[in-house]
């Protein structure tokens, strides 16, 4: 590795070449492990066209994709809006992979190219390695191998079987994919290649021995008495694991009528929505932590004349878009911006770890003017979530900076309250309602498999815990009931039951209603 | 050290196949949404790729949302400048951007996405009711073919495509201007130095010459060495210019009864007829310019817009338009310049007397002007039962069957649906290997 002096640019001009981004990595690699401590995967940089980008953008970030029409649209739609201009392309996208994947936009200046190196390489590259929630939840060595299988074995499917036929399986599939996820319980690992291969084999091999003859054995004499039935159904809901929040897991176990192949398509489809399922969570933490270390990094080489300061006016310029965060009364206000958020939080801990006010020691005692603000930050960014983060360490100055007020709405109503704003009296309230709000498993539709009734018409009884009220957008929902069916084989119930006081607020079916 | 991998170079088109199966499933709508832009299109634009809405039917992905208007919720946002604790704000009516707004993400409006078609999956929509066998679809979506073509020099190319004569030349004339010593120069002062050293004996003013000769050598020779023979500044490369295939002109005449009796089905299954003329022509000659000539008792050469859309009423005199076709061709297009070809659409009415004198007309001098003359007469669904390809017909039909045998370059058929209408052309493509030229 070329050590070079301290002092001496890293790069002029704004053209790229290998040997400059391979010189500006070794730079920012020296800053952010040697200075910040950061650990990190592997990196591998790989430089891409805006094509490729829009490409990745449309097959959810990754690298390797099964076919699927809806991806055709995805890319339509961002290619629409990339060519009229009204949204630029991200500089970088990096995946969740060991060794950890960056992709670099081609179009991007040098300075640029270091910025989103120093962003994505190593800010959002140690979040993965460090957070808990990936730690235990994804398996950053097994995913790339894991979608080359899935990519091919869709493959193989729409070759056997049609494209129509997995194309159905898949759009069912789909819409099921918020509901496919373990919110609570921890998910089996991703099993091996051999492990995999086995068990494939195993499938195949009752594939083919199937004998259609065994169907036509008589059936066992019907008339038990109710008392056994009940007990037999009792022990079949214990046996399926009743009530189950993964309906996709839950139908691939259990549906009636998938064949294998069906089951292992579900079973990828289950697999990359949990991949993903870390990532929802950790929105302003992943960023803010990506957005720090750049800030830091960049800054640190400033200060060592290695960036020039043409180039670190464009950076700031570039870095200050990024963390932009219009008011709710402006036309751009888009929601909250995790980005600002994040990095707001962030830099507010280093500033409360390095020079604390009183309040400061009233809100944070733990960590407040301890001085080691790299190290209470990389604790931060190790065992938190976007929601546990927020409220821990949201401090009433970040609030009074970004001015956040609280409002209630509630949909009788012909008027919204503001509930707190950031004042002495609101401070708790309006950072527990911004905690709420990020997380994820309490804003989604909680709907869960209650009970199967697999003695009498086999239907499939679903519940909605209806939580404050908020229930769900009729079309779509009985459009996604439909696909449940698709998969299940018999009709499908949807019974939504207030959360509070267990009374049944509506109740849906697939089944045609008599008249 | 980290792994740099570049893939810019990496095959493109990685999500064409999702984009087919896309298309695919929304195939329908498409093509429906395609049938209305040809409708309202100009002739020329619908060989062009086309913005469409984004298909809803086929290509929603529904999943389980929360209504908006529900239950109690809670926002959090930035930026308050005036409210206290307490305040109630009345609800903005409907989407305004007040403080009741929601999640975003959700609601995010599509109405002014636009799906963009390419030129092929539009031609292949268009195409698919009109029921044209392949290899007819294939070559209409040909492109134009290009022939490589010498033009002038250039100063950066391949080396194969050097061009010697003129990098001598160059390099000759910057070697005169420079004053690269010669090698007949460099060998005359080598001899004599060789002569003088070989001399047994030297004078002094020998001795001094050999050392002024010596000192011009080194002189001449690294005079030489500055100068080069041939400079990188001297190569000239052959320029090409791709030049698509020498095509004459053509102009194309499209001919229409706009008195009443025409509706709008009638003028629709003419656009398309005129629509696809436009398309055999556009593979065979580069420019194509076209006349629309609308006529009732009296005709007149108008713009796309009104020929198809404004109304006009009066009786019907078909000779009227034929007449000012040739007048028209003579005035700017003559015919041993230009390739002309001419389509008339009309649903057989005419003037009584009238017919035999366009059939005259048509026999005399059109015929005789035009590449190809198509003649549809666009009738009824139900009339194609009686009248089948029987010469029974309007009084214009059976004047114009009586040029039908006669004159190869005349066509004549009716449609009544979409169908029909490319038998009309097989005749014009099949003869395409060997065209008539007029030179």
């Amino acid at each position: 590795m070329a050590r070079r002096a301290t002092s001496g640019l890293l790069f002029q001009g704004s053209d790229w070449n290998f040997a400059t981004l391979s010189r500006a990595y070794d730079a920012i690699e020296q800053v952010a492990l040697e200075e910040m401590g950061l650990s990190v995967y592997p990196n591998q940089l790989e430089i891409i066209t805006s094509e490729q980008m829009l490409d990745a953008y449309s097959s959810v970030g990754m690298p390797l994709m099964y076919q699927h029409w809806s991806f055709g649209k995805r890319f339509a739609y961002e290619e629409h809006h990339y060519r009229k201009g009204h949204r630029g392309l991200a500089y970088e996208l990096v995946i969740n992979s060991n060794p950890c994947i960056t992709y670099l936009m081609e179009e991007n200046t040098m300075a640029m190219q270091a910025l989103v190196t120093a962003h994505a390489a190593f800010g959002h590259n140690h979040f993965f390695k460090n957070n808990y929630l990936f730690r235990q939840w994804t398996d950053a060595g097994a995913i790339l191998s894991y979608m080359d299988f899935a990519k091919k074995y869709v493959m193989k499917c729409e070759e056997r079987h049609g494209n129509a036929a997995v194309e159905a399986i898949l759009d069912s599939a789909h819409a099921l994919m918020d509901q496919g996820v373990f919110r609570y319980r921890r998910p089996p690992r991703l099993s091996s290649e051999k492990v995999r291969e086995r068990a494939r084999e195993r499938l195949e091999y009752e594939e083919q021995t199937y004998s259609d003859i065994w169907r036509t054995l008589p059936q066992v004499a019907e008339n038990r008495d109710p008392a056994e039935a009940e007990r037999d159904a009792s022990e079949r809901k214990k046996v399926l694991n009743l009530p189950e929040e993964n309906l996709l897991y839950f139908l691939e176990k259990h549906s009636l009528i998938l064949e294998p192949w069906q089951r292992e398509l579900l079973r990828i489809v289950r697999v990359i929505a949990q991949y993903f399922y870390p990532q929802r969570q950790t929105k302003v933490m992943n960023e803010g932590c990506a957005t720090f270390v750049h800030y830091t990094i960049i800054n640190r080489l400033y200060d060592q004349g290695r960036i020039g300061e043409g180039h670190m006016l464009e950076l700031l310029q570039s870095h200050s878009n990024v963390v932009f965060q219009p008011d709710f009364d402006d036309r751009r206000y888009p929601g909250i911006n995790p980005y600002a958020l994040g990095f707001a939080m962030m830099q507010d801990i280093q500033r409360i770890a390095t020079e604390p006010t009183a309040e400061d020691r009233d809100w944070f005692p733990s960590f407040a003017g301890n001085g080691d603000w790299m190290e209470t930050l990389r604790d931060a960014w190790a065992n938190h979530r976007d929601e546990s983060f927020i409220l821990q360490y949201l401090s009433p100055a970040v609030m009074r900076r970004f001015r956040l007020f609280q409002l209630h709405d509630r949909s009788s109503d012909r008027f919204v309250e503001v509930a707190s704003i950031h004042d002495e009296r609101g401070y708790s309230a309006v950072r527990s309602a911004l905690a709420n709000s990020y997380d994820v498993a309490a804003n989604q539709p909680d709907i869960q498999v209650m009970d199967v009734d697999l003695l009498g018409d086999r239907q499939l009884r679903l519940q909605h815990n209806v939580k404050r009220g908020i229930l769900l957008d009729e079309g779509s929902r009985d459009a996604t009931m439909r696909h449940i069916r698709h998969l299940w084989g018999y009709e499908v119930s949807l019974a939504g039951v207030d959360a509070q006081t267990g009374r049944t607020v509506y109740e849906c079916s697939t089944a045609k209603k008599p008249e | 050290m980290p792994n740099f991998i570049d893939r810019r170079l990496n095959p493109k088109d990685k999500s064409l196949g999702n984009r087919q199966r896309f298309l695919k499933r929304a195939r329908e709508e498409l093509k429906r949404v395609i049938k209305d832009q040809v409708k309202s299109d100009r002739i020329i634009d619908v060989d062009a790729a086309h913005g469409v809405p984004m298909p809803t039917d086929g290509a929603s992905e529904p999943t389980f949302q929360p209504s908006r208007g529900s239950g109690e919720r809670n926002y959090v946002l930035p930026g308050n400048k005036e409210f206290s604790a307490g305040d109630r704000l009345p609800k903005p009516e409907a989407g305004g951007g007040g403080g009741g707004k929601g999640r975003p993400g959700t609601g995010e409006s599509d109405d002014d996405f636009q799906f963009i078609l390419s030129r092929e999956e539009v031609l292949d929509l268009f195409f698919e009711d009109l029921e044209l066998p392949d290899m007819v679809k294939l070559s209409l979506k040909e492109t134009v073919t290009f022939k490589p073509r010498r033009a002038g020099f250039a100063t950066a190319g391949t080396p194969t495509n050097i061009n010697v004569g003129r990098t001598m030349r160059n390099s000759f004339g910057r070697r005169l201007a420079l004053h690269r010593p010669k090698e007949k120069e460099l060998t005359a002062i080598t001899e004599e130095i060789a002569r003088l050293e070989a001399e047994p004996e030297i004078s002094a003013k020998d001795r001094l010459r050999l050392k002024e000769l010596r000192s011009e050598l080194e002189r001449i020779e690294k005079k030489r060495r500055r100068i080069p023979y041939v400079d990188p500044v001297d190569i000239r490369f052959n320029r090409f210019e791709q030049q698509p295939l020498p095509n004459a002109n053509a102009v194309m005449f499209c001919l229409m009864d706009v008195s009443a009796s025409m509706g709008e089905r009638e003028k629709d299954l003419a656009k398309r007829f005129f629509v696809l003329l436009h398309l055999f022509l556009k593979r065979r000659y580069e420019r194509i310019d076209i006349v629309f000539i609308r006529h009732t008792d009296e005709a007149r050469e108008v713009d796309e817009e009104t020929f198809f859309y404004s109304t006009q009423s009066g009786g019907t005199i078909v000779s009227t338009a034929l007449e000012e076709m040739i007048r028209i061709v003579e005035d700017r297009y003559p015919s041993q310049i230009w390739n002309i070809y001419a389509a008339q659409a009309s649903d057989g009415d005419n003037i009584i007397g009238d017919s035999e004198h366009c059939a005259a007309l048509l026999r005399e001098k059109l015929t005789k002007l035009c590449q190809y003359y198509a003649y549809v007469e666009i009738i009824d669904e139900r009339e194609t039962e009686i009248f089948g390809s029987t010469d029974n017909g309007t009084a214009l039909w059976r004047a114009y069957r009586t040029v039908d045998g006669e004159k190869s370059n005349f066509q004549m058929t009716r449609i009544a649906k979409p169908a029909d209408i490319y038998p009309v052309f097989r005749r014009l493509f099949a003869r395409q290997p060997a065209t008539r030229t007029r030179k």
